[in-house]
């Protein structure tokens, strides 16, 4: 049997993913045994133009990180599923658009204002911005052209699994690589190397009932770290996650945050996140509610950390937008 | 007028294009390097919480998530008004430590050695980590791959994860180490020191003891004269993440010095239209484009401007090899670009050396990790050395705690003009009208970057592929002439 053909891009994201299979160590001689790397910018040495003269579906897998956040990501999406037979979403930003993806909560032309004019070390008085095409004397400059809205991979080609996490676990990326190798890989469109409960249903640490008067803020308060991080009026997106990245944060004694995205019967994670937390205030009465509701001080940036541009609420703020 | 693309420039975090032009005679006339890449955190890390900038601005860079993580802490620290206690300060350095300890490594063995291990010219498929294991020995290699290994498992110890760093919180850490766990990281540490003594004998075999070398790393198209910037403690001696910015010119005089909440006054960026990475330079000295010398703003951060900025360094085996580097490279400051590998590796030795003194230190076994905050939230700015440069980190909040302000200068960003420049200049040494345009040619544009190990380019493996590069000669309106792949 010969080699699988492999590729992996990062698009919008951090390199993280990449470097998380870096974090096979020595097994990385082994995926270098059982695999061609025939494509991965970050690491090993092939060009795009390589790329584009392999035939259709040449590439046995691509594994796409980073979200769709310019022309050039939305490009290589493409490209890749051309020449893919299989490709894998891989990590929270090409999954569900991750942490780049909380900029859909303001406008491109916000976004680039305040990095190119309002940020105080900058010094721009003629409020210059990059430009898609520029003529410099010796010849024309070309950059890639921002989208609106920083999109998940599956809003640009389809996707047929999907490892979640920021970063995906060593183990599993390493069972995905197993999969791939071995042909084993599940049906499309699964979600692979996690499982499909909640967090909160395997976390270990004590659960009584929910019933709080206060959220609590983390600058001035050591949660135990025996006992539901909820339960102390921390907040934790335990409940609408899925589970499968080993309980890290808690472990290091702090709240989940998401990353893994929401379980199978989770439509939306804000959102079931949202009537979670509302279901353990300890109130009847609506002011002492609204007062309790003020100190979940940034709900859609918490709930929302790490999907919102595959919630419903971003595509409200898309219509909004355009 | 001719132009030659290099596109993708691969190995590399994130994106990065090199554009070369010719002039009439086939001299470069001139080099530009693109960032075609924004993700805008300093707009969307506003409205947060700040206490959870700390969990999100690890995600800039998955490369160097430590420095960002801490950088972080230390400005939400300044915003609650609050300083964590010993044993928590010892814990995040040790931390630190850890985090460039194996990003040095990948950096100087998988990334940079090639070129230095099996020529600047060898057969691109031989050129990487594999051809290094080949030439260097399995021993070697698997000590390079464990020792990695070493200083992530540290890393993850401490902070729960590797990459996924969620742990420092204002005036502290969220969770400590067992005694029991000390005294394992102190047997880690031990094998960390020896393994960077082994790599500054690496270094020596097969760098310095190669004239060759020597005078490709002295010569012109790889110097650059430009100030030099890093953090020094109280007495001027070297610091990753505690103490004041020191700024001293291409004399090695200091022209500045000062602390990490004042770098308003010292540090402006200027856009250009043609990427979306900004230029920082030195308000003392003003931006008068991409030019070196005393008298322009530009300068440089990273292990090699730090070294220069600093008066010594604090452990004994890597201050010994400080002094040897600068009588061998003739005196300080060094102004020599490939000079930032050997640099690098007496940081190796002296984040080892670190980590050691800090582990054997029972303290950090201390349950006293936190100091609570009663103030109200106001401004901070978190300053620390990030492997490839100085990070600043810099949040203003409403009385709350949300973020309604953010500024980021990380390492590479004050590297770019620099990084520019260098690539311009080693571009002009090996590409002419008498000077094929091979391969290896090429490849020496590349090393002109590649020291400074930049973060759109945190490459830190390198499995058998082709030449990195695909090289497109046009005319000026853009017709393809020649086309050099590998």
């Amino acid at each position: 049997m010969g080699k699988v053909k492999l590729a992996m891009h990062a698009a919008a994201g951090c390199g993280g993913c990449d470097v998380s299979v870096l974090d096979l160590h020595e097994r990385i001689l082994e995926v270098a045994g059982a695999a061609e790397l025939l494509f991965w910018p970050m690491f090993c040495d092939g060009s795009v133009k390589d790329l584009e003269e392999y035939p259709d579906r040449h590439l046995d897998a691509s594994l796409f990180n980073g979200a769709i956040r310019n022309s050039e990501d939305e490009h290589m999406a493409r490209l890749l599923r051309q020449k893919s037979r299989v490709l894998v979403a891989f990590g929270s930003c090409a999954h569900l658009g991750g942490i780049p993806g909380l900029a859909n909560l303001n406008s491109l032309e916000e976004l680039l204002r305040v990095v190119y004019q309002d940020t105080p070390s900058t010094v721009n008085p003629k409020k210059s911005r990059p430009t898609e095409l520029y003529w410099m004397p010796p010849g024309e400059l070309r950059l890639p052209r921002m989208h609106g809205q920083v999109l998940a991979l599956d809003e640009v080609v389809r996707v047929d699994q999907y490892l979640p996490g920021c970063p995906p676990a060593v183990e599993q990326l390493w069972a995905l690589l197993r999969a791939i190798v071995q042909s084993e890989l599940p049906p499309p469109g699964a979600v692979v190397g996690a499982s499909n409960i909640a967090l909160c249903d395997e976390c270990e640490r004590s659960k009584g009932e929910k019933r709080i008067k206060a959220f609590r803020d983390l600058a001035s308060f050591v949660p135990d770290p025996e006992v539901c991080f909820l339960e102390q009026g921390v907040i934790c997106c335990g409940p609408a996650t899925r589970s499968g990245c080993g309980g890290r944060c808690g472990k290091a004694n702090m709240p989940c945050r998401g990353c893994y995205g929401p379980p199978d019967d989770v439509e939306d994670q804000g959102a079931k996140l949202l009537s979670s937390i509302a279901s353990v205030i300890d109130s009847d009465d609506p002011a002492e509610i609204g007062r309790i509701v003020e100190q979940v001080r940034d709900p859609a940036g918490t709930f929302y950390r790490y999907s919102l541009p595959s919630a419903f609420l971003s595509g409200a703020c898309r219509e909004e937008a355009s | 007028m001719t132009r030659i693309t290099i596109d993708p420039i691969t190995r590399l975090e994130g994106h990065g294009k090199i554009e070369l032009f010719l002039d009439g005679a086939g001299e470069v006339a001139d080099a530009v390097l693109q960032i075609p890449e924004l993700r805008g955190f300093e707009r969307f890390c506003m409205g947060r919480p700040v206490t959870e900038l700390a969990r999100i601005v690890p995600k800039i860079c998955g490369v160097c998530p430590g420095a960002h993580h801490l950088a972080a802490a230390k400005a939400i620290d300044a915003v609650y008004q609050v300083e964590p206690p010993p044993a928590a300060k010892k814990l995040r350095e040790l931390f630190y430590c850890a985090h460039v300890f194996h990003s040095h490594i990948a950096h100087f063995y998988v990334l940079a050695a090639p070129d230095f291990v099996l020529g600047p010219a060898a057969d691109p498929s031989r050129r990487n980590i594999l051809g290094v294991i080949a030439k260097v020995g399995r021993d070697l290699g698997g000590s390079v791959l464990r020792h990695r290994r070493i200083g992530q498992d540290i890393q993850a110890l401490l902070a729960g994860h590797q990459t996924d760093l969620v742990w420092c919180v204002p005036g502290g850490v969220s969770k400590g180490i067992s005694e029991k766990q000390r005294l394992g990281v102190v047997e880690l540490a031990r094998s960390c020191v020896e393994f960077a003594k082994t790599t500054v004998g690496v270094f020596d075999r097969l760098v310095l003891s190669n004239e060759q070398y020597v005078d490709l790393i002295l010569s012109g198209p790889y110097a650059l004269c430009a100030h030099s910037m890093g953090l020094v403690d109280s007495r001027n001696q070297l610091s990753l993440d505690e103490g004041q910015v020191r700024v001293v010119d291409t004399r090695a005089q200091e022209i500045a010095r000062f602390a990490p909440q004042d770098y308003l006054e010292h540090i402006g960026e200027r856009v250009e239209p043609w990427t979306y990475l900004k230029f920082p330079f030195l308000k003392l000295k003003g931006w008068s484009g991409l030019r070196d010398g005393q008298d322009s703003g530009v300068y440089r951060a990273g292990p090699l401007a730090r070294i220069n900025a600093a008066d010594g360094v604090s452990t004994p085996l890597a201050q010994v090899e400080r002094e040897r580097f600068f009588a061998t490279l003739g005196g300080r400051p060094v102004h020599a670009t490939l000079a930032q590998h050997w640099a690098r590796v007496i940081e190796l030795l002296f984040v080892a050396e670190r980590m050691l003194e800090l582990a054997s230190d029972p303290e950090v076994a201390s349950p006293e990790i936190r100091r609570l905050s009663r103030q109200i939230p106001r401004e901070g700015v978190g300053v620390v050395e990030a492997p490839r440069g100085m990070l600043m980190h810099h949040y203003v909040t409403d009385e709350k705690g949300l973020v309604v302000k953010v500024n980021l200068i990380v390492g590479t960003t004050h590297n770019h003009a620099p990084i520019c420049m260098s690539i311009a200049k080693a571009a002009r040494g090996v590409i002419g009208r008498d000077k094929p345009m091979t391969d290896g040619a090429l490849n020496m544009i590349e090393m002109a970057f590649r020291a400074y190990d930049p973060c759109f380019s945190c490459a830190t493996h390198n499995l058998p592929g082709r030449a990195p590069i695909e090289v497109l000669v046009r005319e000026r309106d853009g017709t393809l002439i020649a086309r050099e792949a590998p």
